[in-house]
């Protein structure tokens, strides 16, 4: 019982020691703004990577996550922009553009999820597909530039990004009700357990009478809703969405929930861990920008290196566990 | 000598053409070019995607015996395949060229070059000289001097200034060495220097970081207009708008915009024009309808764009 609880401990040990690392190399890295910056920009990849918890856990996996929220801003921006007129420069356009967001990555999970449970392909080919389809449609939309929302539109939404309680800004908020329900949806719900079964023996779940397709269309139809909704989110920083918005968040996605210990062969999902992944990644690039330790060039390197220690560690860990 | 001969075997073709049937003796030999470049991966790629396709659209209606092949490629190895597919399939008689990268593609395109066909390179050179006709490219190092000399003019000795990289290549490292270049010996002080990747969401992210980092910042050269759209929000996201201006670069339509209106967050912008690409398409085009003669090398400069000029700078229909 105490060795699981080290080698669970794993992924806060790395994050504690990044904020005294942080600390230690500038004095601004625990000042307010810092800290509201590094959470809100976790934020999008936060709460799709919970979503992918659940997918990975059910012995799934969603490359199309990062071009799907690009398609969705996209979109998200064509229809406000399209409504404007009609609708006015008020919160109803805002409430459309959120609508088309979060209904447009319902449908996208639930293609995604349809093509993999109905039409029994893998996983990997099925949104590798997908992905190349939502990155080449939002380029064509944005005619290979860039797709921007009306100036009024955006003044009246950059508080969903930029505002909040004091420091707490929305994205810090959302990010961390969808890490709460998350968590709570894994552990004590049935959903939960169904996924985590079909994760680690769908064929012994399926005998035990869980309906293993419908269990995994919901987690990728959930996932798709967070898309959304980190897009909701999204659209308001810049205003705008193009060819190049969204690009390898799929990976940093992936990389945050194996980083949490969640299994990439599925079985076990954990959803807080996946949280401290993304935090621990936010922060690694917000050092090295704060601090200048190594040449820009090896940014990418210090990044792989940490995120193979982390699971590295939790490893060796285990396997003392099974020993 | 080599275009000479190749002229020669079209016309024999054509020969050959009018006596399989006497209708094809009325129309002019036709040509083909290939237009081989990236896909609209950012801002500026999407600009100059639109003005190709615009002028294969122009050149087309103007000349109707030129056809053209037009391909875009996400990666070096894809636009190598685009140019083998070219001259195996459609037998282009020239090629406009804008090399993903300059290694891996110098090899496919000398190939061509030493096929007899017409080659044009654009923006990013081979990286053996002597492969092309003709070398359409804007100026790099003109880009950041000209950007450098309007921080060392206008800035106060003592100022402190931050800069955002472009994706590491040799194209970055010529802007951003030109632009230290023009500074030196000015008091003019970089506090760091960063890589936004050309992309608004990195460019936030680092131009957030550096607020946090440093509490004086007197300008900001974003080098690039996408990354000068990302810089803007987080400053203006942090409140600090009165503190510094943002010069960026390539002349984006909202950007130029902004200048026009005078807005003193935006002082300037230099060009390095995506339209770059229809000098070269036209060129190309030129060289087999007309006799001008259309080798050599064509280096298109770098302005500065000020309140005053810019109107002659904006296109409202272009994507970028």
């Amino acid at each position: 019982m105490k060795r699981l609880d080290l080698h669970t401990l794993g992924p806060i040990v790395a994050l504690v020691a990044l904020v005294i690392l942080g600390a230690l190399l500038n004095s601004s890295f625990l000042a307010p703004g810092n800290i509201t910056n590094v959470l809100a920009r976790s934020a999008f990849i936060g709460m799709i990577a919970v979503g992918m918890t659940f997918v990975i856990t059910a012995g799934g996996l969603d490359l199309s996550v990062g071009s799907m929220a690009a398609f969705l801003a996209g979109l998200a921006i064509i229809a406000m922009n399209a409504v404007l007129p009609s609708v006015g420069e008020n919160w109803g356009t805002i409430l459309i553009g959120m609508g088309v967001a979060i209904l447009g990555g319902l449908i996208a999970g639930y293609v995604n999820g349809a093509l993999i449970t109905k039409a029994k392909i893998e996983p990997f080919i099925v949104t590798l597909g997908t992905m190349g389809i939502f990155r080449s449609l939002v380029t064509w939309l944005a005619d290979g530039g860039t797709l921007s929302l009306e100036y009024g539109l955006r003044t009246l939404y950059r508080p969903v990004y930029y505002g909040g309680i004091g420091w707490i800004t929305w994205p810090i908020i959302a990010f961390a009700v969808v890490a709460i329900v998350g968590e709570l949806m894994m552990r004590h719900s049935r959903f939960g357990r169904h996924v985590e079964a079909i994760g680690s023996n769908d064929r012994v779940a399926k005998y035990s009478a869980i309906d293993v397709g419908r269990v995994k269309l919901m987690t990728y139809l959930l996932l798709g809703l967070l898309v959304g909704l980190a897009t909701v989110l999204y659209v308001p920083r810049l205003g705008s969405a193009s060819g190049s918005t969204g690009v390898l968040w799929e990976l940093e996605a992936i990389a945050a929930v194996i980083i949490g210990g969640t299994a990439l062969k599925g079985g076990t999902g954990r959803v807080w861990g996946t949280v401290v992944g993304v935090l621990i990644l936010s922060l690694i690039d917000n050092i090295l920008n704060l601090a200048d330790l190594v040449s820009p060039y090896l940014n990418g390197a210090i990044q792989g290196v940490i995120i193979v220690l982390a699971v590295v560690l939790q490893r060796e860990k285990r396997t003392a566990d099974e020993r | 000598m080599k275009r000479r001969s190749l002229m020669k075997a079209a016309a024999l073709a054509a020969t050959f053409g009018m006596t399989a049937g006497a209708v094809f003796a009325q129309e002019a030999e036709k040509k083909v070019i290939g237009v081989s470049i990236p896909s609209a991966t950012h801002g500026f790629m999407g600009g100059l995607n639109w003005h190709a396709q615009d002028t294969i659209k122009r050149m087309g209606e103007a000349y109707p015996n030129i056809e053209f092949v037009l391909s875009t490629a996400p990666d070096a190895a894809k636009q190598v395949s685009d140019i083998e597919d070219m001259m195996a399939t459609r037998n282009i008689d020239g090629l406009v060229v804008l090399p993903f990268e300059s290694e891996p593609l110098t090899a496919p395109v000398a190939a061509v070059r030493e096929a007899g066909k017409f080659v044009t390179v654009v923006d990013r050179g081979l990286s053996q000289e002597g492969i092309e006709n003709l070398y359409v490219a804007g100026d790099n190092t003109a880009f950041g001097r000209v950007a450098g000399q309007y921080f060392r003019e206008h800035l106060e000795p003592g100022s402190k200034i931050v800069v955002l990289r472009g994706i590491p290549t040799t194209l970055d490292n010529e802007r951003v060495d030109a632009f230290q270049k023009a500074l030196e010996g000015s008091e003019v002080e970089i506090l760091d220097m960063q890589h936004g990747n050309w992309n608004r969401d990195d460019a936030f992210t680092v131009m957030q970081d550096y607020l946090s980092k440093y509490p004086e910042i007197d300008a900001v050269w974003a080098a690039d207009d996408d990354m000068a759209v990302g810089v803007l929000e987080a400053i203006s996201a942090a409140n600090r708008q009165d503190e510094m201006w943002v010069v960026g670069g390539a002349g984006m339509k909202e950007i130029v915009k902004r200048i026009m209106d005078g807005d003193k967050q935006l002082p300037v912008n230099v060009t390095y024009p995506p339209a770059l690409i229809s000098s070269a398409i036209e060129m190309t085009v030129l060289n087999f309808m007309s006799n001008a003669p259309m080798t050599g090398r064509f280096i298109i400069g770098s302005q500065l764009i000020t309140p005053e000029n810019a109107q002659q700078f904006y296109y409202p229909e272009s994507p970028f």
